[in-house]
């Protein structure tokens, strides 16, 4: 099983690293979203520090989904997402994988790009760790419901706006949580109690939306 | 053995034989909804007395808070609908659900505008972030990503089962949805009728409500059959009994 | 009877949330009509091509 899974994520890893700049442009996209916002808004800083946590959380969420586009797309095309759906391994485990290779590509560069962004928005150190914490709780959970709309939108035309429209309302919970707890936190509540929260809403997709996204490739495949 | 008396209610999974079925239920449900409406507004404007604090303006819940239960409720029975017709290859169950989805959409949308024209002598805005609009709102978005969905799909049978999974992986979401946001903020006064305990509310105003519930629960089960029969006369076009009924004039 | 449509000075909101309902609940259903009679018409439709079919190839 876990041979499976190693091989997956290293095809989908070399993959995606000898096509770097799709890497880049998800990022690219962040740091420009985040950016934006003070030229919108204005430089006072007061403001700036009140909404950085809703910015970078909302730009983490819009980047996410702009990445879901080469979840299964590219397999779809060349028709490897036959094979792999033909394989004895549960295909769950095979989306898992490429949801993990998914995540590493386009989830993890948000996440260590966040506190450079935070400081942009003069957050407080303490305010930075917790921001680098939920999203590095966060990013994950995004990919794993945004890759049961990717795997439900497979091959249609519109594809990448209607993922947005069916993944969105279902990322709400984790922006809430995400958000909070650095907002929490810069205030001195403390954000714990959010970061379980994210911890708890991680821990659920990884276990259902698997499962789902298979399903999912299955109908789209037929 | 006799079992004249068992009734195969299988039967009914036919879309031939439930066809006839669904015009009976139309044909009552609408008469029943055409009844309880009249006599829940007259009730509502005219027996339901003022109130002390929110005066004539409380009225609205008399078709904000249906509304509301019936977005909800329709969702919970869409996404039902949707499951067993994933599970048991039934075409039919899918069809109900994509009959309920425009239903369940609308009655959201009505919650939601109702709300607002209610929100806005009360708390003085039209829009206010609150936990139950807000859920409400994301309800509504559920609901336009199934229609969406399914109608960006050209293959009924894949459209059925895509919507399948998404209204399925959306009812799991509604409870977590709803208490994020509960958490999150919450103005909305409590719950008015506490399941169970004394409701706040003066007792005929509770009773036009609760009618006005049965009367928007007649009313979405009217449009919901007479649309799952349109839509079984789109998909069945080609079959010989769609074609033998219209020839009788029975459609 | 004019205080009734007054309605304690909500006039507005009453009758904006009453009158939106009322109006979308009465649009529905005509809409569902004009879907079902555009059905019929397909199948009547399809039903002329086969007659026609059949005649022809006799």
């Amino acid at each position: 099983m876990f041979e499976t899974f190693r091989t997956i994520l290293k095809r989908d890893l070399t993959l995606a690293m000898r096509r770097r700049t799709d890497l880049m442009t998800t990022l690219f996209f962040f740091v420009i979203v985040v950016s934006l916002f003070p030229l919108g808004i204005g430089p006072e800083m007061n403001t700036l520090r009140l909404i950085a946590p809703g910015v970078v959380w909302v730009a983490a969420l819009l980047a996410s989904m702009l990445a879901l586009e080469r979840l299964f797309a590219a397999d779809h095309a060349d028709g490897t997402l036959e094979q792999m759906l033909l394989t004895p391994q549960p295909l769950a485990l095979l989306v898992f994988a490429k949801i993990f290779a998914h995540w590493l590509v386009s989830g993890v560069p948000l996440v260590l790009m966040a506190p450079l962004l935070g400081l942009q928005y003069d957050l407080s150190s303490e305010g930075l760790q917790v921001l680098l914490i939920s999203l590095l709780l966060g990013t994950p959970t995004l990919s794993l419901i945004g890759a049961i709309g990717a795997a439900l939108t497979l091959g249609l035309r519109g594809g990448g706006v209607l993922v947005s429209l069916l993944v969105l309302p279902l990322t709400i919970p984790v922006l809430i949580f995400g958000a909070g707890s650095v907002e929490a936190t810069v205030s001195g509540l403390g954000g714990d109690g959010h970061l379980y929260m994210l911890g708890a809403l991680l821990v659920m997709s990884l276990v259902l939306a698997p499962v789902a996204s298979a399903a999912a490739l299955r109908i789209s495949n037929e | 053995m006799n079992n004249s008396r068992f009734i195969n209610w299988f039967k009914f999974s036919s879309p031939a034989a439930f066809y006839p079925l669904a015009g009976k239920i139309w044909l009552w449900s609408t008469v029943i909804t055409a009844v309880l409406m009249a006599v829940g507004l007259y009730l509502s404007f005219f027996v339901a007395p003022t109130d002390y604090k929110q005066g004539e303006g409380y009225r609205i819940i008399f078709i904000h808070v249906p509304a509301a239960w019936m977005s909800m409720f329709i969702y919970v029975i869409m996404a039902g609908w949707a499951a067993v017709g994933l599970v048991f290859n039934t075409r039919l169950s899918s069809m109900m659900a994509s009959a309920l989805a425009p239903t369940g959409a609308l009655m959201a949308f009505i919650a939601l505008w109702t709300g607002a024209f209610w929100g806005k002598p009360m708390w003085g805005t039209w829009w206010v972030w609150d936990a139950r609009l807000t859920s409400e709102l994301i309800l509504f978005f559920l609901y336009l990503g199934f229609i969406a969905l399914q109608s960006s799909i050209d293959d009924p049978r894949r459209a059925d089962r895509a919507g399948a999974i998404l209204a399925i992986v959306g009812v799991v979401n509604i409870p977590i949805i709803y208490y994020s946001v509960q958490w999150w903020n919450t103005l909305h006064q409590g719950a008015t009728i506490k399941m169970g305990g004394e409701s706040s509310m003066e007792a005929t105003m509770l009773y036009t409500m609760l009618l006005m519930t049965v009367a928007f629960w007649a009313y979405s089960i009217a449009t919901a059959m007479s649309r799952v029969r349109s839509i079984i006369l789109e998909r069945e076009k080609d079959t010989t009994w769609v074609q033998e009924m219209v020839r009788e004039g029975k459609a | 009877m004019k205080e009734f449509f007054h309605m304690g000075g909500y006039a507005l909101y009453v009758w904006g949330s009453f009158g939106a309902t009322a109006i979308l609940m009465i649009a529905e259903p005509l809409l569902l009509a004009g879907r079902r009679r555009a059905a019929l018409a397909r199948v009547r439709r399809l039903m002329r091509m086969r007659d026609n079919q059949q005649q022809s190839s006799e």
